[in-house]
C-alpha cells in the first residue's frame, strides 16, 4: 500500500506499460525479425520465437547438411554459484554433480518429494563454484526453497544472457572461420569461454539435434555482434537461421524428449495419473542411489521396490510412412495401451518413427504385438490406419560427426 | 561400548514417555537431554531463594489416562484426588467474581439463575461434543493414505458416536466445530464474566482471538483434557508440575531407560536416507536403528538432521509450521499471601482468572497481531503455595500466572519491551488484589523469547507449533507425515509438535512409542 501511494503517477504508468508487449523480443529479435518470412510465431515462454522462419523442410535440412542457427534464448536459465553450489544440485538433480568437472555439460532432471519430475535440461560447470542450469519450465522458488541451508546464490538469468544453438555438419568450421580460436579441442558436453566483441561467451559442444553442433551463451548486449559475427563466418558454409519445427525433428531422430509435450512436468499436471517418475520416462538411468539424498530418493527407492512404476517411455518403429503424431496404441489391435507424444517420417534414418507412451507391462517386457492407430485425413474423410508398431531403441540416428574428435571440416 | 535400541532426543515429559513406554516394551533405551534437568518448561525450578514454582507448565488438566497407566506413575507416586480439583475464579474489577466449581463449572457461584440454566446446557454441550473428539485428539492420526482396518475401525467407532448424537445434535456439532468461541457464547449465554472466562480458555496458547474464525477448537482441546478421570478437570500438583516428571522419570529409570542430562544433541547422523544415530556436541557418536525426537519438528529437521538429507517440499512445509508463541510466563515471590478482592479462601487456591468479557480479551488480542503486547494483558493466576506450602517459605506465598498476549516478535523487542509489559501485569494484578505490589519480593517474567531460550522451544511457543485447525490431526506437524514417522526411516517424532498436541499430555510421546512398536514388532 505505502509503496503504491508513495510511487509517483506517471512511473507506474509507464511500469504497467509492459502489457502492451503481448511477446517480449529477445535479443536477437532484429535479426530475426528480418529473416523472418514466413511470420510463423509461437509462444516460448514469454517470448516471440519461430516456429518457421522461412521453408520448415529445407530448414531441418540445413541442420543435417549444413549449420542451423537457431535462438534459445527464451530457456529458462538460472546461475548457481557458491561454495555449496555442487551440493545443493546434488541434492536437487538426480546425476551425481561431483562427477560433473568444471569445463563440462550434463543432461539431468529433477524431482519433487514424491519422486515425479519436474523439468529435465543441462546443467553447465561453468567452475568448482558456478553453474547453469537451464530448463522448459521456472523453478525460482523450488530452487531457493532448495537453497535453505545452502552456501549459494541463485539467481534467475534468462534476460541476462542470451543464447544460440549452432548445430549441424558445418557448424565447427563456422567457428573456426569466426575466429574461435581453440574451439576444435572441445569434445561432445565440454565447455569453454572464448573471447567476443570485449566480452566473453560461452560455448559447448551441446544441442538438440543429435548432430555436430555447438550452443554459445552471451551477454545480452554483445548478441547482436555474435549473430552478425557467425552469419559472415558462416556465409559460405550454408548456414541458415531456423525455427523450431525444424529442431523438433531433429531432436525426434535423435531421441530426445520434450518437457510437457512428451511428458507432462509435476507442477502442470492437474491429473493425478499424468505425473511421471524419471523410471517412466526413460530417465532412470540418472538416478544414482548411491550419491547421498536428492529429492525424490525415498519415492524413488519405494516405487521400485514396490513396483509402482506404471508407465514407460519407448521408441517407436512403425511400418509404412505416415506420422502416426498422437496415435494411440494398441496392443492386439484392440486393447488401449498407450500414446504416440511425437513422431515423423525420419529422412535421415528413413523410417517412419515415434516416441510414445505406454502403460506396463506393454513396452517393458511386453513388446509384441503392438499397433498404432492412424487417422490420415485424405480430402475431408478419415482413412483409419491400423499399423504395426516396433519397440526400437533411442536416438533413432547416430551420426559419428557428432563425437568425432578433432570435429570434422565440412 | 553400550549399544541401544532406541535413542530418545530430548528429556521433556513427552521424551520420558515415549521412552518409557519403549522400554517396558523390553527396548533399550537411552535418553539424551539437552539441559541440566529433565523436564523440560514442565519442571519445579526455585526462581527465588526459597520459592519454588512450575516453570512454565502449571496446571495439571489433561495427562492421557494412558499414560498414567501404561507407565504405572500412580505407583511412581503420582496422585490426583477428586478433593484436589481445583475451582476456576472470573475475577470482576466491579463486582463480585463467578465460581466455576468441581470440573469445570459443575457447580456456578455467583450468576442469575437463568445463566445457570444455560450454563448447565451449554456445558453438557461442550463436554458432549469435546468427547467426541476425544479420540481423535488422543488416538494417532488416520493415515489418509493407507489406512489400516484398524483405523478404519476406530473412525468408524468416531462416526458412531457422532450418530448416537442424535440428528440435531449432530448437525449442531458441525455446524459449530470450526466457529469462533465469542459467537458461540454469545448465542448461549448472558453473563461477561462467565464468556471472558470461557473466551479466555478457548484462546489461551495460541494466535488467536476468541473472534478469531475457529477459536472454539481451543475450548474443544481443553476439555478433550482430564485429571483424575474427569473431563476437563484441573489440579495443582504438588510439588509443582516438576513432581509429575518424577513419577514419569522414576518408571522411566524402573523400565531400565539410560538418562543422561546435559547432554546436547548436535546432529543426528543419516546414512542413506536412515537415521542410524545421534552426534553430541562434545563429538560422542552413538548409534541406534530407532531415533526418536521429542524436541521441536523444526528444530529436528532443519538444525539436527539439515535440509541435506530431506526433499525440498518436506523443507518447506517444516519450515512454515506457526510457532510464535503468545504467552508470557510470571512467576512471582510475595512476602505473604495475596488478597484478590471478593475471592474467599476456596478460590485462592483455585485458578483466578483476569478475563473480564470476551471483548477485553479480544481487545488484549489485537496488539499482538501486530507486534505489540497488550496494554491491558489477560491471564490465568494460581498461588501454589497456600496447597503447597513447601513451595514458598513460612508466610511467604508463590504466585504463577500465565499471561497475553505477549508476541514472540515484539517489534521493540523484549529487552525493551519487558519492563514495560511488567508493568501492565502488575497494574492488573494491583487492581484485583490491591497491595499485592509492596509485597513482591522477586519476579521473574518469562517472555517468549526468554521461553525459547531457557527451555529451547522455537518461537517460545508451548505447543511447538501453533494449535489451530491447519496445524491439527492430519496436518500437524506437517501435511503427509502426522504418524509420527517420518522421511528417514528410523526417525521418529514424539514431541508436542506431533498431534495431538501440547500440554503436560504425554500422547504424542506414547502415541509415537507405540506406533513404533507396532512397525517394528
Amino acid at each position: 500500500m505505502n509503496q503504491q501511494s508513495a510511487t509517483n503517477p506517471s512511473g507506474r504508468i509507464a511500469a504497467q506499460n509492459h502489457f502492451r508487449t503481448l511477446r517480449l523480443g529477445t535479443p536477437f529479435q532484429p535479426r530475426i525479425d528480418a529473416l523472418a518470412r514466413t511470420r510463423d510465431w509461437y509462444n516460448w515462454a514469454g517470448y516471440r520465437a519461430p516456429h518457421s522462419l522461412w521453408d520448415e523442410e529445407l530448414e531441418y535440412f540445413a541442420i543435417r547438411s549444413q549449420a542451423a542457427l537457431f535462438d534459445i534464448s527464451p530457456m529458462t536459465k538460472y546461475r548457481i554459484e557458491g561454495p555449496d553450489a555442487e551440493a545443493l544440485l546434488n541434492r536437487v538433480t538426480l546425476h551425481d554433480v561431483t562427477k560433473l568437472k568444471p569445463g563440462r555439460v550434463h543432461y539431468t532432471a529433477w524431482c519433487d518429494d514424491e519422486g515425479f519430475v519436474l523439468d529435465d535440461g543441462t546443467l553447465f560447470r561453468l567452475s568448482p563454484t558456478r553453474f547453469r542450469l537451464c530448463s522448459q519450465e521456472r523453478h525460482l522458488p523450488w530452487l531457493l526453497d532448495s537453497a535453505v541451508g545452502f552456501d549459494v546464490i541463485v539467481e534467475e538469468e534468462t534476460e541476462a544472457v542470451a543464447g544460440l544453438a549452432l548445430q549441424g555438419p558445418t557448424s565447427f568450421a563456422v567457428l573456426r572461420d569466426a575466429g574461435f580460436a581453440g574451439v576444435e579441442r572441445l569434445k561432445i558436453f565440454d565447455l569453454a569461454d572464448f573471447p567476443h566483441d570485449g566480452g566473453t561467451i560461452s560455448i559447448s559442444r551441446t544441442g538438440f539435434t543429435g548432430d555436430l553442433g555447438y550452443e554459445l551463451f552471451v551477454p545480452a548486449g554483445k548478441a547482436l555482434s555474435l549473430w552478425d559475427r557467425l552469419m559472415t563466418s558462416g556465409e559460405l558454409r550454408g548456414i541458415r537461421a531456423i525455427g523450431y519445427t525444424a529442431l523438433n525433428r531433429a531432436r525426434l531422430e535423435a531421441g530426445l524428449i520434450v518437457a510437457n509435450a512428451d511428458f507432462t512436468t509435476a507442477e502442470h499436471a492437474i491429473r493425478a495419473d499424468r505425473l511421471r517418475m524419471p523410471d517412466e520416462i526413460g530417465l532412470g538411468f540418472m538416478i544414482d542411489l548411491e550419491k547421498g539424498h536428492f529429492n525424490g530418493r525415498r519415492a524413488i527407492l519405494e516405487a521400485r521396490a514396490k513396483r509402482k512404476l506404471r508407465h514407460v517411455l519407448v521408441g517407436l518403429e512403425i511400418e509404412g510412412n505416415i506420422p502416426a503424431e498422437h496415435a494411440i496404441v494398441y496392443h492386439k489391435k484392440a486393447q488401449e495401451v498407450g500414446l504416440v507424444s511425437a513422431a515423423m517420417w525420419s529422412p535421415m534414418a528413413k523410417r517412419n518413427i515415434a516416441i510414445a507412451s505406454l502403460a506396463r507391462p506393454y513396452g517393458d517386457t511386453m513388446v509384441e504385438d503392438l499397433w498404432v492407430e492412424i487417422y490420415a485425413m485424405r480430402e475431408l474423410q478419415y482413412q483409419k490406419l491400423m499399423k504395426r508398431a516396433k519397440v526400437v531403441a533411442r536416438p533413432f540416428i547416430k551420426l559419428d560427426r557428432r563425437t568425432a574428435n578433432p570435429p570434422a571440416d565440412f | 561400548m553400550t549399544s541401544f535400541d532406541a535413542i530418545v532426543v530430548g528429556g521433556g515429559h513427552n521424551g520420558l514417555v515415549a521412552a518409557a513406554t519403549l522400554a517396558k516394551a523390553g527396548r533399550k533405551v537411552l535418553l539424551l537431554e539437552a539441559g541440566s534437568k529433565v523436564g523440560g518448561a514442565a519442571r519445579t525450578e526455585e526462581f527465588a531463594p526459597g520459592f519454588r514454582v512450575s516453570s512454565v507448565a502449571h496446571l495439571l488438566n489433561r495427562l492421557h489416562p494412558d499414560v498414567v497407566k501404561t507407565l504405572e506413575l500412580e505407583k511412581h507416586g503420582l496422585r490426583v484426588a477428586r478433593a484436589d480439583f481445583m475451582p476456576s475464579v472470573a475475577l470482576s474489577k466491579d463486582g463480585a467474581p463467578l465460581v466455576l466449581d468441581g470440573t469445570y463449572g459443575e457447580v456456578l457461584t455467583g450468576a442469575s439463575s437463568s445463566e445457570q440454566c444455560a450454563w448447565k446446557e451449554l456445558r453438557a454441550q461442550l463436554l458432549r461434543y469435546a468427547g467426541i473428539l476425544k479420540p481423535f485428539l488422543s488416538r494417532r492420526p488416520p493415515d489418509l493414505a493407507g489406512m489400516s482396518l484398524l483405523e478404519a475401525a476406530s473412525l468408524g467407532q468416531t462416526a458412531l458416536a457422532l450418530k448416537k448424537l442424535g440428528k440435531e445434535d449432530m448437525r449442531d456439532f458441525l455446524r459449530v466445530l470450526l466457529m469462533n468461541v465469542a459467537d458461540l457464547l454469545d448465542e448461549q449465554l448472558a453473563d461477561i464474566r462467565l464468556k471472558g472466562l470461557l473466551a479466555f480458555d478457548a484462546t489461551l496458547g495460541s494466535h488467536l482471538g476468541p473472534r478469531s474464525p475457529t477459536s472454539l477448537l481451543g475450548l474443544y482441546y481443553r476439555l478433550a483434557g482430564e485429571a483424575g478421570g474427569t473431563a476437563g478437570a484441573q489440579v495443582l500438583p504438588q510439588g509443582g508440575m516438576g513432581a509429575v516428571v518424577a513419577t514419569i522419570r522414576a518408571s522411566a529409570e524402573k523400565a531400565g531407560v539410560e538418562i543422561r542430562t546435559s547432554a546436547p544433541v548436535a546432529k543426528i547422523i543419516v546414512e542413506k536416507g536412515r537415521a542410524v544415530g545421534v552426534a553430541l556436541d562434545n563429538g560422542e557418536v552413538l548409534r541406534a536403528n530407532t531415533i526418536v525426537s521429542a524436541i521441536n519438528p523444526a528444530t529436528t529437521f532443519l538444525d539436527l538432521v539439515g535440509p541435506r538429507e530431506i526433499d525440498t517440499g518436506f523443507v518447506r512445509k517444516v519450515k512454515n509450521i506457526r510457532m510464535k508463541g503468545d504467552a508470557a510466563k510470571l512467576n512471582l515471590a510475595l512476602d505473604r499471601s495475596p488478597q484478590f478482592t471478593d475471592v474467599d479462601a476456596a478460590g485462592h487456591k483455585g485458578r483466578l482468572v483476569i478475563a473480564p468479557s470476551p471483548d477485553h480479551v479480544e481487545r488484549a488480542f489485537n496488539p499482538s497481531k501486530y507486534g505489540e503486547f497488550s496494554p491491558e494483558p489477560v491471564m490465568e493466576i494460581t498461588l501454589p503455595s497456600l496447597a503447597d506450602p513447601s513451595l514458598a517459605p513460612a508466610g511467604a506465598c508463590v504466585l504463577s500466572a500465565v499471561v497475553q498476549y505477549a508476541p514472540y516478535a515484539l517489534k521493540e523487542g523484549w529487552d525493551a519491551g519487558k519492563p514495560k509489559f511488567l508493568k501492565a501485569i502488575m497494574a492488573q494484578l494491583e487492581s484485583h488484589a490491591p497491595g499485592i505490589g509492596k509485597s513482591v519480593v522477586h519476579t521473574e517474567l518469562l517472555t517468549p523469547a526468554d521461553i525459547e531460550t531457557r527451555y529451547r522451544m522455537p518461537g517460545g511457543h508451548w505447543h511447538h507449533g501453533e494449535l489451530q485447525a491447519d496445524q491439527m490431526l492430519v496436518s500437524r506437524p506437517v501435511s503427509g507425515w502426522s504418524g509420527y514417522d517420518t522421511p528417514l526411516e528410523g526417525l521418529f517424532l514424539a514431541g508436542a509438535g506431533s498431534h495431538p498436541g501440547g500440554g503436560v499430555s504425554g500422547a504424542p510421546g506414547l502415541n509415537a512409542a507405540r506406533r513404533i512398536i507396532a512397525i517394528k514388532g
